[in-house]
């Protein structure tokens, strides 16, 4: 903060630098990076991948790869040089006064051992208790990060625990030895956004009550904004900007530091617009947005529905016992219904395991619904057979989260865009590379890159290649699920532009799944919200965000972090509360449930009495 | 896990009854029986062979001799020995034990060199040591046990002498040194499947290491600082043996089926030799409960390592 006088630094980095072995030759990582962290101070770390900033981190911690990694430079820990330490020293301070938390709370952990060994095993080592008093001890972490029960659960395997719990069992760990400096690398990245909240809420209360600094990794602005006292901004492996995060949110200097700043979707920064809103282009030189226009309405209001989708449901069957009987059903569509107009985008939002993704898969009959009707222009997809489904499919095309997964890395780019050609039958061979060129140049790549492999591609060129291979069929409708999620937020806004470009040309219906609040509010037209396989509340985007009413809808904005450091003490409520499962005893019946009209086309599920309620405080 | 237990015994049934249909319709449609050689015999009248041949009903469809010999091993009778003029059964438990110490030791010898080994290499690769190990485990496995048992009788049966080459199950002496006679014998054909089993175990086990060794777990260990031998001990070996487990099991076939070389070399009078003796003899009952036998053992070592899987990985549950 501005006004703290600034005591004796923690730790203190000084010029470090990180070069790794590839082929023989050093390849520098991280240059000459510098920066202090004050007693009790959060500084944050924050850049795009490859920015160097999780590199940073197993730095200062020696934990990159012994014999191909180089690090030069100097990081001071209470007057030691850690980078000069012997081994074993080194190991002292690890875990002892320097703890580290990270991204994956699911891979973090060993999947063998209980989380009570595990979390003793630093008391153990770094404190020389005995193992009963270090299993007392354990109990009394896992009360501190508000594990419900914790006196039960030490001997339980990490697999019985979620995402939340599991990073929640990471900070016990990392907190044992109550360390002077806590690493958190990117530790809410993999969590929901309400999980993300509370996640944050406790490292923020921890840290008051241990004292500790805090070093936190990210490339969210909005986490940067809830919880930094001051940033680092790296990019290409060096720290471009450091200063208080008001400083960097008002008044940034540096022009990639504003860059991404224009580039971090803002919710509610979209009250004053009717329709969907490209990102504004960006001038690389200033870092500063240019002004933009206004896209022209796409919906064709008139016509008839593309997509007409009517108490869609989608269950799965779990068994066990000796001879394989069903035991339950994971309702994961219940009843769903919506309508979706040629040049528009419905976004089905919800956090992980309410169904957002079976809908769509299920729309486009990848996975087989139970019940219900999906009418594409009018014909209903459910009623039709295995060759005239796949006749059909031409119309709606699918692009993936992961661009890294989704492209075949033994077929050129050229080869898996005309693929959906050749096997539609659509064009000869010839005929099918000239369409590949437009359609590489449609998506803003160049037609001679059609003979590279994916992997000679960045992760925004391979969604682009995506896209480009939905297009190829020309479909009237395009499922998108999370395709932007994994994207750093300037490709991200890129990727977004495109879409949004080819809408308007193409006169394309998306149907939009995705988990961020922020992107959704920029690019759709209508948003459903999902939760426990159900739509809970379905309007026009406007009311959605400026008049929720169901109270899932609220608690999923208001955990939303903002991008706005002046906004901080805008206090969360956060309530400890983990996502509800949607399993369900066999035979089980969900209640019919009644919307109420809010507005013209503004529909919200009314509370309905039965055990499904799901937990959830009604609305005042 | 008890309901698993009993649903994989349960399991078991079937595939060991199509199994033996099998075995037993391919030796009733090979050529050769028994009564083959009583043809060649002039002092056997033909009405003798006949008679013989309705008695013991080889004249019956395939069918009816299985559903018989079912019947009869379902009543623990496994037929008799034509050759040995012993019954099968008897003959058969003198010869398990001997196996099962000669494959049982090789195995614990090759997982004593693998595992070490193959961790050491891993948590140094391409450093000298591993270079070296993966040259000799190239070596093992490019080798025969036909040729390397050979080699070794010859350098210390016939060149040094401190060996015996014929194994013997009736050994004379007692006390300690009927144990030491025993350990003895045992040497040979022991190294020889223990070092070529070891060869592939140790390509395994450092390419799973090498998987886990890079997970992010192993960061997290890393990161309480603790030490690398700890790290290894109590969070690397664990997650990378469970894979191995595995292909220990699904080389259980290969390993017997290696076996019946080795033993037929160094004359061990184990079951594998005794199915060699049964098929030069035509002798039918003992060649299919031989095989049944070892089917019986595959399905088992199949059952044990599923069962090690579930205790070595808390996230599989036995349903």
């Amino acid at each position: 903060m501005t006004g703290k006088v600034r005591m004796d630094p923690i730790l203190s980095v000084q010029n470090l630098s990180t070069a790794f072995k590839v082929e023989r030759a050093w390849r520098p990582v991280v240059r000459g990076v510098s920066f202090d962290i004050g007693p009790k101070e959060t500084v944050a770390l924050v850049g795009e991948s490859g920015s160097g900033k999780s590199v940073t981190a197993l730095s200062i911690m020696r934990l990159t790869p012994r014999d191909s990694s180089r690090v030069t430079g100097s990081v001071a820990l209470g007057g030691r040089d850690l980078l000069k330490l012997p081994d074993a020293e080194m190991r002292k301070v690890r875990g002892d006064d320097i703890a580290m938390i990270f991204q994956e709370p699911m891979t973090s952990l060993n999947p063998v051992l209980t989380i009570g060994f595990q979390i003793a095993e630093a008391l153990i080592l770094h404190r020389g208790l005995s193992r009963s008093a270090a299993e007392a001890e354990t109990v009394r972490l896992l009360e501190k990060v508000r594990i419900p029960a914790a006196k039960s659960r030490i001997h339980d395997y990490p697999h019985r625990f979620s995402g939340g719990m599991r990073q929640r069992v990471m900070i016990a760990m990392a907190l044992a030895c109550r360390p002077k400096l806590l690493i958190a690398d990117e530790p809410t990245t993999a969590l929901d956004v309400t999980i993300q909240s509370q996640i944050l809420e406790l490292i923020k209360a921890l840290q008051e009550e241990e004292g500790m600094s805090v070093l936190f990794i990210t490339h969210d602005m909005g986490v940067v904004a809830e919880i930094a006292d001051r940033t680092v901004v790296m990019y290409g492996g060096e720290a471009v900007e450091t200063g208080a995060t008001d400083d960097i949110f008002k008044r940034a200097t540096h022009p990639y530091t504003r860059m991404l700043l224009s580039a971090v979707p803002r919710l509610g920064s979209m009250t004053e617009h009717a329709r969907p809103l490209p990102f504004p282009e960006i001038d690389r030189s200033t870092g500063l947005p240019l002004p933009q226009d206004e896209i022209p309405d796409t919906v064709a209001h008139a016509e008839r529905p593309v997509l007409q989708v009517k108490d869609l449901t989608t269950r799965f069957t779990i068994t066990g016992g000796l001879l394989g009987r069903p035991r339950g059903r994971v309702h994961a569509v219940e009843k769903v219904s919506f309508d979706l107009r040629q040049g528009e985008t419905l976004a089905l939002v919800g956090e992980s395991g309410c169904g957002k993704s079976t809908t769509g898969r299920s729309v486009m009959r990848l996975i087989e619904p139970q019940s219900g009707s999906v009418l594409l222009d009018g014909e209903d997809i459910m009623a039709l057979g295995e060759r005239d489904l796949r006749e059909r499919r031409k119309l709606m095309q699918m692009i993936f989260q992961d661009p890294f997964a989704s492209l075949d890395p033994r077929m050129t780019i050229g080869a898996a865009i005309a693929e959906p050609l050749a096997i539609n039958k659509l064009a000869s061979r010839s005929a099918a590379r000239e369409q590949t060129a437009e359609l590489l140049r449609r998506v803003g790549l160049s037609p001679d890159m059609a003979s590279r492999f994916p992997h000679e591609f960045s992760g925004g060129q391979r969604q682009r290649i995506c896209i480009a291979r939905a297009l190829a069929v020309r479909p009237r409708l395009i499922v998108a699920d999370e395709s932007v999620s994994a994207l750093d937020v300037s490709v991200k806004a890129q990727v977004i532009n495109l879409m949004l470009e080819l809408q308007a040309s193409l006169q394309l219906a998306y149907l939009f799944i995705s988990h961020d609040m922020a992107v959704v509010e920029r690019v759709s037209h209508r948003v459903a919200v999902m939760y426990l396989g159900e739509i809970v509340e379905i309007g026009p985007r406007a009311a959605i965000f400026g008049n929720p009413q169901h109270p899932y809808t609220r608690r999923l904005l208001a955990a939303v972090p903002i991008p706005d450091p002046a906004r901080r003490h805008e206090k969360h409520r956060v309530t400890n509360e983990e996502l509800k499962s949607p399993i369900r005893p066999l035979g089980f019946e969900p209640p019919d449930r009644l919307y109420r009209e809010v507005s013209p086309g503004h529909m919200v599920q009314l509370p309905s009495e039965g055990p499904s309620e799901a937990g959830l405080p009604v609305a005042a | 896990m008890a309901t698993y237990l009993i649903r994989r015994l349960l399991i078991a049934i079937p595939s060991l009854l199509g199994i033996s249909l099998i075995l037993f319709t391919v030796l009733a449609l090979a050529p050769g029986d028994p009564f083959g050689e009583l043809a060649t015999n002039p002092n056997v009248p033909p009405e003798v062979r006949a008679a013989l041949r309705a008695k013991f009903g080889m004249d019956d469809p395939v069918m009816v001799r299985y559903l018989r010999w079912l019947a009869a091993m379902a009543q623990g009778d496994w037929g008799f020995s034509f050759a040995s003029r012993i019954d099968v059964d008897t003959l058969i438990l003198q010869r398990v034990p001997t196996t099962l110490f000669v494959i049982g030791s090789s195995q614990v010898l090759a997982l004593l060199i693998a595992v070490p080994v193959g961790i050491y290499a891993a948590l140094r690769p391409y450093s000298v040591f591993d270079q070296i190990a993966n040259t000799l485990a190239f070596v093992g496995f490019s080798l025969p046990t036909f040729f390397t048992g050979l080699l070794l009788i010859l350098l210390f049966s016939i060149h040094l002498g401190w060996l015996p080459f014929v194994y013997q199950a009736d050994i004379a002496a007692t006390g300690w040194r009927w144990y030491w006679e025993h350990v003895r014998q045992a040497i040979m054909p022991v190294t020889v499947l223990g070092l070529f089993q070891a060869a592939s175990y140790t390509r395994y086990v450092r390419s799973a290491v090498l998987d886990v060794a890079r997970l992010d777990y192993v960061t997290t260990a890393r990161a309480k600082g603790l030490s690398d031998g700890a790290v290894t001990r109590r969070h690397i070996t664990r997650n990378a043996l469970i894979p191995v487990v595995t292909l220990v099991a699904l080389q259980m076939p290969a390993v017997f089926g290696g076996a019946i070389v080795t033993e037929q070399i160094f004359r061990v009078p184990g079951i594998g030799s005794l199915l060699i003796t049964a098929m030069l003899a035509n002798d039918t009952p003992v060649i299919m409960a031989v095989t049944f036998v070892f089917s019986c053992l595959v399905v088992a070592f199949n059952l044990i390592a599923d069962l090690l899987y579930g205790w070595l990985d808390p996230r599989i549950s036995f349903r």
